[in-house]
């Protein structure tokens, strides 16, 4: 950076009344703002006020048991997409990724995907069937999964339909909307190969293990054996604390790397077999509709992915000069080796810093210095992942799987800032 | 009820294995938590079919069968036909997956007929799953796979006769894939050139300005730190309460929107019908409970579970909360 402004850049999603926006309006609201940030300049000859909360008391502890968030951040919440499904037992909410710092997703504000809205699973009624191919098909209580030998590791979710409303074109206006099916959480729980191994697997015969929900669908999904012995995990906390209800209390299975529908919530049963089960929600749902007709099933990893959530959809550049462009990248395929960031569509890149921790299939805080000049640009970041994979263009992915594929979008994400900072989702090529 | 008979059931044997593990413990276990599964046990829970017809249950069911049940539990939502395209079209569009505009059906897309009768089994009705007999559930197979021209009027399944069934897009699927494992080959090569990578970038896609608001008030979306929250964080409070919950939770929801309709008439809009009505409460609390049609447009209302306490309540919450 040689020459940045001295006048600091500012993200607001302005202006602050509410309702349609014109070219007009936006264009009053820049310059009213930046009137009013001169004059205030000017005006500074009085000493600092004391606001009204320095000159009394606060709230006394416990006024909230349960800490909430400040009632400012009332907007920092989950969405769903409008008209996107049905009924609200069978959709989706959305994490708000534009409000949110670092890699781990707040438990309340992680995205929610259900198949038949959210059981109220008593805990001390919840069972754990373990059967199929193995010696001692065993039943546990939570009592007694909790006594196992227990890991914490943090990783990604991310919902295999995440971007799938844009194969085809633009269709959702911020990032909440475009990539908003993803929280990366710390879990906490008993690894799969250790129960496994208690149960006596037999491995001369065992391929699958079949996971089952306990809610209205019983949600089943085939696991391959050597993904649930490798770093597969029978999960009973989230961020610190037992699961939320939305996340599978009290019981939910966590297949790093994989499609979220794979992490079965409420987990109920664990059957090992010698072939794949063929669910519903393997045949049916998730399985990539390619050109020709075919259709890719057991399409379980996440490619390498990453998304700019500042400046981002939405959003509006008050200031020319200095902003930090914040982003999350993430692989299903190990660790995020590099991102790099273009500001002018891809003609030229950059390579953003990258927020340690660095962990393999989870999502990595990149950030890189930008001075806006006033002028349109286009934002774009490229993840490169341990496996040396780099995340493609729309372009791309099209000419393989054309646009009918629903799921695994993970193409390069561009946002539009225009001459008045305005951000907005385009698709370049 | 099959439920916590099923839960009493669990805790009888565990208490009988604890007693057991007491006597004489597992040692080929390291930890030896938990109690043995029985047969009897697993068999309550062990539903799932696989596409060679493991699982699949003694039983049958006939077409005509079928669509007695289909008709009462299934059409509202469904379609009579199986048209409806509120949620995933059961029948139709078979042989049009390769085509610009695909029909994704169960007729034209499953590839097995075992995992129809597994989602049926385990997830059907949507708002009472696991409810139905196993006759019930190869009936209602036979019906779909008939609306669907895949087995004749007169078909009657069972367990030999369901495996039979060979689905028209049986080879429409591939592992073919990089998807299955960690490492395997991706089917984009994409390279990090770093300058002067393009000289041609084209606008492909951007959403219409008239769409831009479609998602509500981006603007508050992505704000921080807002100060002008009087508003924020007030629920309608006419459409809280215990009615509210009740009718959350026992699913009614799923076919009704507070102030838009679904499968049936909003609730602000039965609110308004019966404005004034003094009979209301009793007429819809035995509407509730029995079902009916023709009130709000033909989609019939299925019988509801819930208990007559909890109808009353939420019947109250319609009548005089959402006006």
């Amino acid at each position: 950076m040689t020459s940045l402004p001295k006048v600091r850049g500012r993200i607001k999603a302005a202006p602050e009344s509410t309702g349609r926006r014109t070219f007009i309006a936006r264009g009053a609201a820049i310059a009213g703002s930046l009137a009013a940030a001169s004059r205030a300049h000017a005006m500074d000859t009085e000493p600092l006020a004391d606001p009204p909360w320095t000159r009394t008391l606060g709230a006394p502890i416990l006024a909230s048991p349960y800490g909430v968030p400040a009632r400012y951040e009332a907007n920092v919440v989950r969405r769903q997409s409008p008209g996107l499904t049905r009924t609200a037992q069978s959709s989706v909410s959305f994490t708000p990724l534009q409000s949110l710092f670092g890699i781990i997703t707040p438990s309340g504000l992680h995205y929610e995907r259900h198949h038949a809205g959210v059981p109220d699973v008593v805990p001390d009624q919840h069972r754990l069937l373990i059967h199929g191919l193995v010696r001692a098909p065993r039943l546990y209580t939570m009592d007694d999964i909790v006594r196992f030998p227990s890991v914490s590791r943090i990783h990604f979710i991310e919902c295999g339909a995440n971007t799938g409303m844009e194969w085809s074109n633009v269709a959702v206006p911020t990032v909440q909307y475009t990539h908003g099916m993803l929280g990366c959480s710390e879990w906490t729980g008993v690894p799969l190969s250790v129960l496994l191994d208690e149960v006596g697997v037999d491995r001369a015969r065992a391929r699958f293990v079949l996971a089952e929900g306990a809610d209205g669908a019983s949600l089943t999904r085939t696991i391959p054996l050597a993904m649930a012995l490798d770093d597969v995990l029978v999960v009973y906390g989230q961020n610190g604390e037992m699961l939320r209800p939305e996340q599978g209390y009290p019981l939910r299975l966590l297949v790093p790397g994989v499609q979220g529908v794979s992490s079965v919530k409420w987990l109920r049963r664990l059957e090992v077999g010698d072939a794949p089960w063929n669910t519903r929600e393997e045949s049916l749902h998730y399985v990539d509709l390619m050109p020709g007709g075919i259709h890719r099933q057991y399409t379980w990893i996440q490619e390498a992915k990453s998304v700019i959530t500042s400046p981002s959809g939405g959003q509006l550049l008050l200031d020319r000069g200095y902003h930090e462009i914040r982003g999350l990248a993430w692989s299903g395929r190990g660790k995020v080796r590099r991102v790099d960031v273009s500001t002018d569509g891809g003609r030229n890149w950059r390579t953003a810093k990258l927020q340690p921790p660095i962990l393999p299939k989870a999502l990595t805080r990149f950030r890189i210095d930008w001075a806006w000049s006033g002028a349109p640009a286009l934002l774009q970041s490229r993840v490169i992942d341990e496996t040396g994979y780099v995340q493609p263009s729309i372009r791309e992915l099209r000419a393989v799987r054309g646009t009918r594929s629903i799921y695994h979008n993970n193409a390069i994400q561009t946002w539009r800032v225009d001459a008045a900072g305005d951000v907005t989702n385009v698709q370049i090529g | 009820m099959c439920r916590s008979a099923s839960v009493a059931r669990v805790i009888a044997a565990a208490a009988i294995a604890a007693v057991a593990s007491l006597a004489h413990a597992d040692t080929a276990l390291r930890y030896g938590f938990g109690t043995p599964a029985t047969a009897v046990e697993i068999s309550g829970w062990d539903i799932d079919v696989r596409p060679d017809g493991a699982g699949l249950p003694e039983g049958r069911g006939s077409v005509a069968e079928g669509q007695a049940i289909y008709d009462a539990k299934c059409a509202t939502c469904h379609g009579t036909f199986g048209e409806s395209t509120d949620y995933m079209a059961i029948a139709g569009g078979v042989g049009s997956l390769a085509s610009d505009a695909p029909m994704r059906t169960t007729g034209s897309k499953l590839n097995y007929a075992t995992t129809l009768f597994d989602y049926i089994r385990r997830a059907m009705p949507f708002n009472a799953p696991k409810s139905l007999s196993t006759n019930e559930v190869y009936a209602l197979t036979a019906y779909v796979l008939n609306l669907n021209d895949i087995v004749p009027a007169d078909a009657v399944l069972d367990r030999r006769a369901l495996i039979a069934v060979r689905m028209p897009n049986r080879d429409g699927f591939t592992t073919q894939h990089g998807f299955m494992r960690a490492d395997g080959r991706p089917d984009t090569h994409a390279t990090a050139c770093m300058t002067n990578c393009t000289n041609d970038v084209r606008l492909l896609s951007q959403i219409p300005e008239y769409a831009r608001n479609s998602h509500g008030d981006i603007a508050e979306q992505t704000a921080r730190g807002r100060t002008n929250v009087a508003t924020a964080n007030v629920e309608p409070t006419a459409a809280g309460g215990a009615g509210m919950e009740l009718a959350t939770r026992s699913g009614c929801l799923a076919c009704h929107g507070i102030d838009k309709g679904i499968v049936g008439p909003a609730f602000t809009e039965v609110a308004r019908r019966y404005r004034g009505d003094a009979t209301a409460a009793a007429k819809l609390v035995r509407k509730v409970q029995e079902g009916g049609a023709g009130s709000f447009g033909a989609a019939a209302m299925p019988p509801q579970n819930a208990s007559v306490a909890d109808i009353r309540v939420i019947v109250d919450w319609i009548l005089h909360r959402l006006q």
